[in-house]
């Protein structure tokens, strides 16, 4: 290569590209160029924690100022991957804490992630500043305190969905006294009670505090009194509402939330009574997220809050809002990007609630920067997913959950085959795709023919036969991570496309038809790939051609992994060795 | 025992098509009853797990789909591992024998298997240390069918939010536009909970849908008959082709059980007590507890568990 940039110019180029994807494509070009674009990464993305070595990652990145890592597969969001499967958070911060000392944020999602992690998080770095935890499991507040006590320049501490070991309301009072340097604080997972005054002190030497989520614990009375010490807040995240309605009360709220004149984003709302919701209507115009997705307020009072809200960019709501509901949404908030609507019951038997796909088109044939959907619906029609297709060509996230599995079309009672196939065709931006209902083996042609730049796929009880898989992954150019359950395909797609595995993140299968041999076959003939048979019996207690329950298949530079629990079954690469819960190479 | 009741029933009734259990649960015996035709005294398919709404057709529209669509190329031998496998899974160990209190949670709520012990066997899904803690779910998320493992795709995080916020919530927004018209408290349908002890899960019923108590009682033996023939399967030979309905009866009338609801002012009162008008306003929950349980509650409970020693 006749052009040489002195490292120096490089480096400075590099300085503007913050795009790992760019990053690493940088880093192909040559060594000079992989050399300088490593010493110079400061945010490094590891989607999936046993893809690398932790040994590789802090070797390769000296320069490392935040590491954000992903553990279990999403399915486990679903109770599918069983508990202790892994995703250990330890062996991370280990390595970090001895090779990169100046490392300032940490983002973890769905890994385990002890007391002892955090603890060493607070001793090992000085300068810590963000610690987000989404999803993930295994600590309790004791860790929560000790990052609050240690990490003097902590910015951002934010639990979000996380199942921590309550073990009460004193990690809050671990704060130091002298002013904190605070921005977020999310605390909304929390069970157990923090003492109003305690939050009260620590909001108010917080100046720098711009987001704030309050778990259901906290009342409303302590709410009022926090938007007092907090009117800056632009993004804020309620407790419960489910105090009974006094006259007084109320004013007071309007009048604390008229005061937060740049609040941008409201979520919580639990158990909130239709009565309180006028009290919101002085921030309603400011808003561009909106999260009622745990707000059991039917549609009239839904629809009065939400048509103030013009400046909605982001709308997560429950089925209670009905086809109604979602006609005015897409006649007052036209700013709408994403919207999210979530089943009021999670019973397979549930509702009468008349939300139908018509809500849906409603939605997109008025909001016309509406790009990432997640809809819950008892059935659907190719016809609207025609129309959304059409209205919506910009479409980036689509995932329809037809809540009954295997419902056709329930007007022509056909498959939703051609209404996916309007999806995947006509959205050529469609990056994540996630589809339900009857399909057939041709669904799938024709999104693997025509969803090229869809990313991640998710499928549930779809397809006839092997060819399905064929299709996928003979085709979706893009696609970096499959799931499929309770689908009937077999061994042969999946071997005969088996070098199209190492271009994905993972595989996951549950409840399909491949069998044992064919994962044994596919982990010799594949040595970057992991192939995790996850199955309450050793697969070797039956024949070969059994089906195995769950399969978990992902590429990976750092080899077969130590810390498998007795329930997940690597295979040896050597075939004579068999298998075995430790699969050493 | 009792373990074949929910296994057996493929509840697609596709029997034709061996499942994938056939070959590794050998000591099952997957007679005669894979056929769900024959329905007569024992009635199982109000019991049966199905998906669908209630009232809906989706065995029979699943039926004409599986034919209508099946060239099956599936290349393990015929086996199309359908829905009910999902749900055979997650039930596989709910009526093991010995296991009272370690059915845990039916689907959702738990990982497959991930707090239930098999039959005290140690190959078991490591249970995490604090199980119900971690997950945060316990016998009480309610699930009115018995609910297949992770379906629909909501996060426990927020299945348990809704689970505990919703306790009071009774029924639904009206569906029609005659109901919307209706000024006024009433509701078009009614559901409320129903728990059985010692079930690992909750149904859910809708009181409008019954004229009187002797309706909502043969609804209810039919909704639990699976638990009781679990609980008395290996007393006195109750074999599944050996109860009737009479003896259903009796299981849950005449002996060891009775019905209660919790009312308005949160107090547990026997079922029958009140006109049925007045008990349909006034019922929160349903609850069939063990006569043992239930003393206390009204004289006339007192006397059946004196009768009866």
């Amino acid at each position: 290569m006749g052009l040489r940039f002195p490292p120096k110019v490089l480096e400075h180029i590099l300085s503007f590209i913050d795009s790992n994807e760019d990053r690493n494509s940088v880093s192909l070009v040559c060594k000079s160029w992989f050399e300088t674009e490593r010493k110079t990464r400061k945010r490094v993305f590891v989607g999936n924690c046993y893809a690398v070595s932790p040994a590789a990652v802090t070797r390769r990145f000296p320069e490392m100022r935040s590491l954000t890592l992903k553990g279990k597969p999403h399915f486990a969001d679903y109770n599918l991957v069983p508990d202790g499967w892994g995703g250990y958070a330890w062996p991370w911060i280990e390595a970090m804490a001895a090779k990169s000392s100046s490392l300032e944020e940490i983002r973890m999602k769905r890994m385990v992630v002890t007391d002892e992690c955090l603890e060493k998080i607070a001793a090992s770095f000085k300068d810590f500043k963000v610690l987000v935890l989404t999803s993930c499991e295994g600590f309790s507040t004791d860790g929560i305190a000790a990052i609050a006590a240690t990490c003097r320049n902590l910015r951002v501490l934010e639990l979000r969905e996380c199942i921590v070991e309550d073990l009460g309301g004193d990690w809050l009072s671990y704060f130091p006294e002298s002013s904190t340097s605070l921005v977020s604080l999310d605390f909304s997972c929390l069970d157990s009670e923090v003492k109003i005054s305690d939050l009260e002190r620590l909001v108010s030497r917080s100046p720098n505090l711009k987001s704030l989520k309050l778990n259901p614990a906290v009342t409303l009375d302590g709410l009022v009194s926090l938007l007092r010490c907090a009117p800056q807040l632009t993004e804020l995240g309620t407790g419960s509402f489910a105090a009974q309605l006094k006259p007084e009360a109320f004013s007071k709220l309007s009048e604390a939330f008229s005061n937060c004149k740049q609040l941008q984003s409201l979520s919580g709302l639990w158990d909130v009574l239709p009565e309180y919701l006028p009290a919101l209507y002085s921030v309603c115009p400011g808003l561009t997220s909106l999260n009622l997705s745990y707000a059991t307020v039917r549609m009239p009072d839904l629809v009065e809050l939400l048509r103030r809200c013009s400046k909605l960019q982001k709308l997560w709501v429950m089925d209670l809002i009905e086809d109604k509901g979602l006609e005015a949404v897409a006649s007052y908030c036209k700013e709408l990007r994403e919207l999210r609507v979530f089943p009021s019951e999670p019973d397979l038997d549930a509702t009468n609630i008349p939300l139908t796909e018509q809500g849906l088109v409603f939605v997109s044939k008025g909001c016309r920067k509406l790009e990432s959907v997640l809809y819950f619906c008892v059935q659907f029609t190719n016809a609207a997913l025609f129309t959304i297709a059409r209205k919506r060509p910009n479409l980036k996230c689509f995932r329809l959950c037809v809540i009954e599995p295997f419902a056709p079309d329930y007007k022509t009672n056909e498959p939703l085959d051609k209404g996916f196939k309007a999806i995947a065709e006509g959205c050529r931006d469609l990056r994540r795709l996630s589809v339900s209902g009857l399909l057939s083996d041709k669904a799938f042609k024709y999104i693997g023919k025509h969803a090229k730049k869809v990313r991640m796929l998710s499928i549930a009880f779809a397809g006839d036969s092997d060819l399905m898989l064929h299709h996928l992954l003979s085709g979706c150019q893009s696609l970096k991570k499959l799931e499929i359950r309770d689908c009937p395909f077999g061994d042969t797609a999946l071997l005969e496309h088996a070098a199209k595995l190492e271009t994905m993140r993972s595989l996951w299968m549950s409840s399909c038809f491949v069998s044992f041999g064919a994962c044994k076959l596919l982990s010799q003939k594949m040595p970057r790939l992991n192939v995790e048979v996850i199955d309450e019996h050793p697969p070797e207690s039956r024949p070969e051609s059994s089906p195995v329950e769950r399969i978990y298949i992902y590429r990976t530079v750092a080899g077969p992994r130590m810390d498998t629990p007795e329930f997940v079954w690597t295979i040896h690469k050597n075939p004579e060795n068999g298998v075995s819960h430790l699969a050493i190479k | 025992m009792s373990e074949s009741v929910a296994a057996e029933h493929d509840y697609i009734g596709l029997s034709e098509f061996p499942t994938m259990e056939a070959t590794t649960m050998s000591d099952k015996t997957k007679t005669k009853d894979n056929n769900n035709v024959d329905d007569n005294a024992l009635n199982f398919k109000a019991t049966e797990l199905r998906l669908g709404l209630p009232g809906s057709e989706s065995p029979e529209r699943v039926d004409s789909r599986f034919l209508a669509l099946n060239k099956s190329s599936c290349p393990v031998s015929g086996a199309k591992r359908v829905f009910s496998d999902a749900i055979n899974e997650s039930n596989k160990w709910i009526f093991s024998p010995g296991s009272t209190t370690a059915t845990g949670d039916v689907g959702s709520g738990s990982g497959p298997g991930s707090s239930v012990v098999k039959d005290g066997k140690s190959t078991t899904f490591p249970k995490p240390a604090v199980p119900v803690k971690e997950k945060k779910s316990s016998a009480t998320a309610p699930a009115s069918k018995a609910q297949v493992v992770g379906w629909p795709p909501i996060r426990s995080f927020r299945k348990n939010s809704m689970a505990s916020s919703q306790s009071q919530k009774l029924g639904n927004n009206s569906e029609t536009e005659e109901a919307e018209a209706k000024s006024g408290p009433e509701q078009p349908c009614l559901y409320v909970k129903v728990s059985m002890e010692g079930a690992p899960y909750l149904r859910k019923i809708d009181l409008k849908t019954y004229k009187s108590y002797l309706e909502l009682s043969s609804a209810l033996e039919k909704m639990f008959s699976c638990f009781t023939i679990g609980q008395f399967g290996s007393h006195g030979g109750c074999g599944r082709d050996g109860l009737n309905e009479s003896r259903l009866t009796d299981l849950l009338r005449g002996s060891e059980y009775v019905v209660t609801y919790e009312d308005k002012d949160s107090d547990w009162m026997l079922v029958g007590d009140v006109p049925w008008d007045m008990f349909i306003c006034s019922c929160k929950k349903l609850r069939i507890m063990k006569s043992s349980e239930a003393i206390g509650l009204a004289p006339r409970v007192m006397e059946k568990c004196r009768s009866r020693n």
